[in-house]
């Protein structure tokens, strides 16, 4: 079940070869979903659902999809489980499919999907994919995490709502810092996070 | 003079390699080289000397901002002393006020920029740059004077980390350390940066200029009140009230960032600039230029819905921080365009920005900052477009003959 090859396609994407830190992919919801921790989270469980459905059903066709359309196949897959996972949400969590708005739908435009049934799901057998799949989600769902737990702590001073800096703080001139809110913070908050990566493994470092 | 070289010659040995100190052999160079003239000189193939070293141009720059610095501190106690129904205090008690209202931003600023230049240095094993000198002293004149330190502190730290080290430090950044600290603190903490509350210190400082506030007082700067204003006619008051003029504007006893408000110490501090040859006066002319084109321009259409485009075009250029910004920011040659040719494109679209933003953007009462910030980032677009189509043009007239 998980030998060599298995284990490396789960626990790789989470640092040696993140989706977000090494290969920067999923940028663009990395900036858009982090103001705070819930969304974050909640958007990284629907990607690792995504990607590890996936995977698995490319990986189960990808002897009878003709190259020349495999991209239109894989698009509608992913089209499919997106819409899955955009109903429950409205159905079951309102308030942060909301929030999320767009960002859910656009999973389907995510690189990190589009890269991994290329790269992996077209060449393997269903459970490599589908690990592959929750090591990607996962990998994309940490950075995710990290960057929000910054941006929700500094920005609004709140962790998943909860008011985490003590009123005291407040009362002796603390103030939230408003630029963890808008865009730009994620991208520096990813980059302070590339830049740790890097610098603890040295063999990733370009000269 | 002597004793201090006797003294650096006998602590030198704790900081060479194999010494106590020796991981602060850096910040013993720095500061052997910042008391005396190094003594070591280039061994070997031909160099240029020039005395006007980076040290040099970095003091030339804080000499030419000692006349807004003296204005900033009496200014900013003339202010206070107006807001607290006193205006007939002493020029020194003014002064001396405005001096220890200022003092602990610039410790603040200096202390936290050194502080990390100087552990950068040690960590990367380099020589100390002196780049934060300008920085340093910059930082407390455009951050209005009510700022709570610690967020000088850590608007400073970020801009240094952020807009310069990473980069590679002095000569290497892509924006204006100054500015990006300023921006940090705009977006970060906006109610700290603009209204009635940032401008004007009207609490004491140390004990010194105890008072309370007159009924008529309102701290808003012209610009400030420009951007509430509603109605037909544009009427700028000062702190109690009373109606100012461009003609304040220019001599500078108006609320605003301690270094921005009189465009007469702008103007000293330029002169030297010129004079010394420090900053380019294709940049400083042309920023001049854009903004009277543009202040020209949404003067001429002028509209009570936008009440910035009421002003003429050279009281544009007197409020608010644009000369200053104009003279001290556009013209760093580090993050400024290189070309000649590509200067006064740059300068000139600092100047277009700046007023643009100004009248046409509500959210913003001043636009220098954010037209030098984004000016920033296309110079060296605006010098490869230059510099390409010199090298085009001489091509064809190779090719002709």
């Amino acid at each position: 079940m998980l030998n060599k090859k298995n284990k490396e396609a789960l626990f790789n994407p989470l640092s040696k070869d993140n989706p977000v830190l090494v290969q920067i992919l999923g940028i663009c919801s990395t900036l858009a979903v982090t103001v705070s921790l819930e969304p974050a989270i909640v958007m990284g469980i629907s990607v690792i659902a995504v990607l590890a459905f996936s995977n698995v059903i490319i990986s189960l066709i990808r002897n009878t999809i003709p190259s020349t359309i495999r991209i239109i196949v894989q698009l509608v897959v992913v089209a499919a489980l997106v819409i899955i996972v955009q109903q429950i949400l409205i159905a079951y969590n309102y308030e942060v499919s909301k929030q999320l708005s767009v960002f859910i739908g656009l999973i389907i435009t995510n690189c990190i999907l589009m890269g991994r049934l290329e790269a992996f799901a077209l060449n393997n057998r269903p459970w490599p994919s589908f690990l592959d799949g929750i090591g990607n989600g996962l990998g994309y769902t940490i950075i995710l995490v990290i960057v929000a737990f910054f941006r929700e702590l500094l920005g609004s001073g709140t962790l998943l709502g909860y008011q985490v800096i003590p009123q005291w703080c407040y009362d002796h001139g603390y103030e939230n810092n408003g630029l963890m809110i808008l865009p730009p913070m994620a991208l520096i908050t990813v980059a302070c996070i590339i830049w740790v990566h890097r610098a603890r493994n040295t063999e990733l470092q370009e000269n | 003079m002597k004793a201090l070289r006797k003294y650096m010659d006998k602590i030198k040995p704790q900081f060479m390699p194999g010494g106590r100190l020796a991981k602060l052999q850096s910040v013993y160079d720095g500061m052997e080289t910042f008391l005396f003239t190094p003594n070591t000189t280039s061994q070997s193939g031909a160099h240029i000397h020039d005395g006007n070293d980076l040290k040099r141009t970095m003091i030339t720059v804080v000499v030419a901002l000692l006349p807004c610095l003296l204005f900033a501190m009496y200014n900013i106690g003339y202010q206070h002393y107006l807001a607290i129904g006193q205006a007939d205090a002493s020029f020194w008690s003014m002064f001396i006020f405005g001096l220890v209202a200022m003092l602990p931003c610039i410790v603040v600023s200096y202390a936290v920029g050194l502080g990390i230049e100087f552990v950068g240095a040690q960590i990367h094993h380099k020589e100390i740059q002196e780049g934060f000198l300008v920085s340093g002293i910059l930082i407390p004149l455009i951050v209005p004077i009510n700022t709570p330190l610690w967020m000088v502190a850590v608007a400073t730290a970020f801009a240094v980390i952020f807009a310069k080290e990473v980069f590679g430090g002095t000569g290497m950044n892509i924006f204006n350390v100054a500015l990006v600290t300023r921006a940090f603190l705009f977006f970060a903490y906006p109610s700290h940066m603009s209204g009635d509350k940032a401008f004007v210190k009207t609490d004491a400082a140390f004990g010194l200029g105890d008072g309370t506030v007159t009924d008529a007082f309102t701290g808003a700067t012209p610009l400030g009140q420009i951007a509430t204003h509603v109605g037909d006619t544009l009427q700028l008051n000062n702190v109690v009230g009373e109606p100012i003029s461009t003609c304040d504007a220019f001599t500078g006893l108006i609320a605003g960032s301690p270094g921005e408000t009189s465009m007469i110490a702008i103007l000293i501090g330029a002169a030297i600039l010129l004079l010394t040859g420090i900053a380019s006066w294709r940049i400083m002319c042309s920023v001049f230029v854009g903004g009277l084109a543009m202040g020209a321009l949404v003067h001429a259409f002028a509209t009570p819905t936008y009440a910035a485009s009421m002003l003429d075009p050279l009281s544009q250029l007197c409020y608010g921080g644009f000369a200053f910004a104009a003279v001290f920011m556009a013209t760093d040659p580090v993050t400024g365009a290189r070309t000649h040719i590509g200067q006064y494109v740059y300068g000139f679209l600092i100047g277009v920005f700046a007023i643009l933003i100004r009248v046409y953007n509500g959210g913003y009462p001043e636009g220098a900052m954010l037209a030098i910030l984004l000016m920033n980032a296309f110079a060296p677009l605006i010098d490869h477009c230059v510099v390409s189509f010199n090298i085009k043009r001489r091509a064809r007239r190779v090719a002709v003959k």
